[in-house]
């Protein structure tokens, strides 16, 4: 535990509940997109999760050091997903109670009224490795009752489809950690990050949420972990940009 | 043994309106840019543009040169959404295939195997089934009993790859950390160009690593010495992407970025436009 009288930032708790995602992956690429992801996926490395494999955002594995172990160029990347060994966490633009994602495009895809990325692994990657979501602004907007284009698939599609690796462990928004642990594989509140109420994320949420009686806080960083985030990993503070205090 | 070194234009001469071609590279990586701005000198237009998207996509898509796009994504890397690839799929300036990054790289390994399909773990409850009515599965013969989809090969008649080195005879060498899927595009096409950021002279692989030698001749039909010639994208070691410039590119209405940067005669009136905009904004 950390002491009392630290104030932690809701960053902090962001990148606590990214590291989280990767907790007993086993030896696995971590493929975090976006800075609180990365964070995360480096800090779950230096601490609970010492297997895990990291890359360096080109085609070099490398050690928590940095110092390369691997050669993954993209080709062989796609192979890790293939294979399963690898537990990405992804950015949405939109995204359903039942996990379907959308990085493509707003509004009809046939006539879009913006265009974003494209599909990109999407696809690939929900059908064959576990895929967690990172949501920096928990908004109705992304949280949405159905998605424009499905790119990543969901819990309903998949089951549809019979997919046998699909897996969506947690997504994490700003306002707290989500998973998809109900009869009907339809997201839950599973944590709130300290100073988030429920009707705030209800509120945030574009579909209803289930919602148990006591929803638990997202943990805190232990001492270490706090001085890995402030001192190691991001000793400018990028992590405020991404979340505000 | 055959000399295939040409220049930007003899290579944009063997183009035509309507050709299905594939351009290397991987988002603002190693894409061929020297050979897209020879395209864009010249009157072709009608293109099927086969891409990991990158600024390829968005310069092709301003100028009005594609019919339809085969891509999983255009991006700037650095820059997440290729604005102009944008405004073009806004405006409905072209037909899109958007296909999952994995189907893509397996459909050229279909193309390049001669195969008309490779089966994918990918696509299946996705909209990539409902934007692409054409595609396919097929079921596992075995006792899985799997059903795939079954990507079609992404056969093209012309294929433009950038690479650090090459010789005249159209053996290529990549010294960055990624080889893309360059090898697969040439092989998957008719014929194939590629420029090179410095032709090496017969002998000049002698001390090379043989796993950066990526391309081989066979599957080449022209080499194109082009310094700089990825600019403004990466072609690491040799440099790395121009970011000051990329943003240009990115914030500059298209018409005075051609008039600027596009409009002269050759690639090398291009490189002095690029060089005295840097030595401006020093």
């Amino acid at each position: 535990m950390t002491d009392s009288t630290v104030v932690i930032s809701r960053a902090e708790y962001c990148v606590i509940a990214c590291a989280e995602a990767w907790r007993g992956d086993g030896e696995v690429l971590a493929s975090p997109m976006g800075l609180i992801p990365s964070l995360g996926a480096r800090l779950a490395r230096r601490t609970f999760a010492p297997d895990l494999l990291l890359t360096d955002g080109e085609a070099t594995l490398v050690g928590a050091d940095g110092a390369a172990e691997g050669w993954l160029p993209y080709r062989r990347h796609l192979t890790m997903v293939t294979g399963g060994r690898r537990h990405v966490m992804m950015g949405a633009s939109q995204i359903d109670r039942f996990g379907n994602q959308n990085i493509s495009c707003i509004g009809d895809w046939a006539a879009p009224t913006r265009q974003l990325l494209g599909v990109r692994g999407a696809p690939v990657n929900t059908l064959n490795n576990p895929v967690s979501y990172w949501i920096p602004r928990h908004s109705p907007r992304v949280f949405v009752p159905e998605v424009d284009m499905v790119c990543g698939v969901g819990y309903d599609r998949a089951a549809a489809a019979g997919a046998r690796y699909h897996r969506i462990p947690r997504v994490v928004s700003d306002l707290g950690v989500l998973d998809f642990a109900t009869p009907g594989r339809t997201m839950r509140l599973a944590s709130l990050h300290p100073g988030v109420t429920v009707e705030r994320v209800r509120a945030a949420t574009g579909f209803e949420l289930t919602v148990e009686d006591k929803v638990p806080y997202t943990r805190d960083p232990t001492t270490e972990e706090l001085h890995l985030i402030r001192e190691v990993l991001d000793p400018e503070g990028r992590r405020d940009g991404e979340v505000r205090r | 043994m055959t000399d295939k070194t040409m220049t930007p234009e003899e290579v944009v001469a063997r183009l035509h309106s309507g050709m299905t071609l594939g351009i290397g590279g991987w988002g603002s990586r190693r894409k061929p840019m020297a050979l897209v701005r020879a395209l864009l000198r010249a009157p072709v237009t009608d293109l099927t543009v086969i891409s990991y998207g990158g600024p390829d996509v968005g310069l092709l898509a301003a100028a009005g040169r594609i019919r339809r796009l085969v891509a999983p994504f255009a991006t700037l890397d650095s820059i997440p959404l290729e604005p102009h690839f944008r405004a073009a799929r806004e405006a409905g300036a072209f037909t899109l295939t958007e296909i999952d990054e994995a189907m893509f790289m397996w459909g050229l390994h279909a193309a390049a195997n001669r195969l008309p399909f490779l089966p994918v773990r990918a696509g299946l409850g996705s909209d990539v089934m409902r934007v692409n009515p054409g595609l396919r599965t097929v079921t596992s013969p075995y006792e899985d009993g799997e059903t795939f989809v079954a990507v079609p090969a992404l056969h093209m008649d012309a294929a433009l790859v950038h690479l650090n080195r090459a010789d005249r005879l159209g053996n290529a060498q990549y010294l960055g950390p990624d080889p893309y899927f360059d090898d697969l595009f040439c092989e998957a096409a008719d014929s194939a160009y590629v420029s090179c950021e410095r032709l090496v002279e017969p002998g000049g692989f002698a001390d090379a690593v043989p796993q950066t030698l990526l391309v081989g001749r066979h599957s080449v039909t022209g080499v194109v010495e082009a310094p700089n010639g990825a600019h403004f994208t990466s072609c690491v070691p040799d440099y790395g992407r121009d970011e000051p410039f990329q943003k240009l590119y990115a914030t500059t209405p298209w018409d005075e970025f051609a008039t600027r940067f596009l409009a002269g005669p050759d690639e090398k009136s291009y490189q002095s436009a690029v060089q005295a905009w840097h030595e401006e904004v020093r």
